[in-house]
């Protein structure tokens, strides 16, 4: 396996933020078939090792390509861009204050007339922008625009940790119903 | 992980959690997040006439170290100086709360938060 392929070199994909799931998904089944560390079990030990070492290598490949956001950070890093938390750049005020209103919808929620009724719209509304920010990295991503493309990566880490949130609340919600 | 005592204290009672009308003059507003925990903080500030903070609240939607730095923040500047909360660094914060670090970006996000509103405070001014 050479390690020095990116990810989608390594499946034979082109490099987009719009992949094709099931060439992916077939790609990743025949690498990991040829590289499967069995078969490497009566080798010597420096080739197990590196069997198990692609084996990793494949794995973490596959689940980087395979959600949109990792997929999105990953094609930010391999242009030099890094959206993890050595970044103290902020967001426009709008966003934060939306996020907040949000948080704070949620934080309420077992208060409300109808819980499930208001978590519900809670998370369309939540699927909805984050569809929006997925769009416009593509867009954005797609003409080269790379600074608004990393502010739509920002904005959906937001989303997906308030999604997250979300659906914490409806199972704790449940248990007490 | 641990918390520290004073940050499970400033977690459990948290100081100044609150909201003051934003579109006051006397009032900053920091609105800051962290995107890779998805945490949100909201800090304020009320400054009289002569740039001393006499009123400080925050709201904070994150962990126990997002709170603590934010709630541990609004005390330290009531009483402050414009200036001298300028000054404050996410060091000391990360000192008094013995934060671990994996939280130090926590006490990042308090700092940028007092300095977001300080701003937002003297754009009013101007």
């Amino acid at each position: 396996m050479n390690l020095s392929q990116n990810y989608f070199e390594l499946f034979g994909l082109e490099a987009g933020f719009v992949l094709d799931r099931a060439l992916l998904d077939t790609a990743f089944r025949e690498l990991q078939k040829e590289y499967h560390p069995d078969r490497f079990a009566h080798k010597g030990d420096a080739e197990q090792r590196q069997a198990v070492q692609n084996s990793t290598h494949l794995n973490t490949a596959y689940e980087t390509l395979k959600s949109p956001l990792s997929r999105a950070q990953y094609l930010l890093s391999l242009q030099g861009v890094l959206t993890g938390e050595e970044s103290r750049k902020q967001l426009p005020m709008d966003f934060l204050m939306q996020q907040m209103e949000l948080r704070e919808t949620l934080a309420e929620a077992p208060e409300a007339a109808d819980p499930f009724a208001t978590l519900e719209a809670l998370e369309s509304q939540t699927v909805e922008l984050e569809k929006a920010c997925f769009d416009h990295f593509q867009v954005a991503y797609a003409g080269g625009d790379l600074e608004s493309a990393e502010e739509s990566v920002r904005k959906l880490q937001f989303l997906k940790k308030l999604l997250s949130e979300i659906e914490a609340m409806e199972d704790r919600l449940d248990e007490e119903f | 992980m641990a918390y520290s005592d004073k940050v499970i204290d400033h977690y459990e009672n948290p100081r100044n959690v609150g909201k003051m009308e934003s579109d006051d003059p006397h009032v900053g507003t920091g609105m800051v997040g962290a995107p890779a925990c998805g945490d949100v903080m909201r800090l304020q500030i009320k400054v009289s006439d002569d740039g001393v903070i006499e009123d400080a609240k925050f709201k904070t939607y994150g962990c126990g170290s997002a709170i603590a730095s934010s709630s541990l923040v609004t005390e330290w500047v009531k009483g402050m100086t414009l200036d001298e909360a300028a000054e404050l660094k996410n060091a000391k914060i990360a000192e008094e709360l013995a934060l671990p670090p994996v939280k130090i970006h926590c006490s990042v996000l308090a700092e940028d938060a007092i300095k977001a509103a300080i701003e937002d405070y003297r754009g009013k001014q101007k």
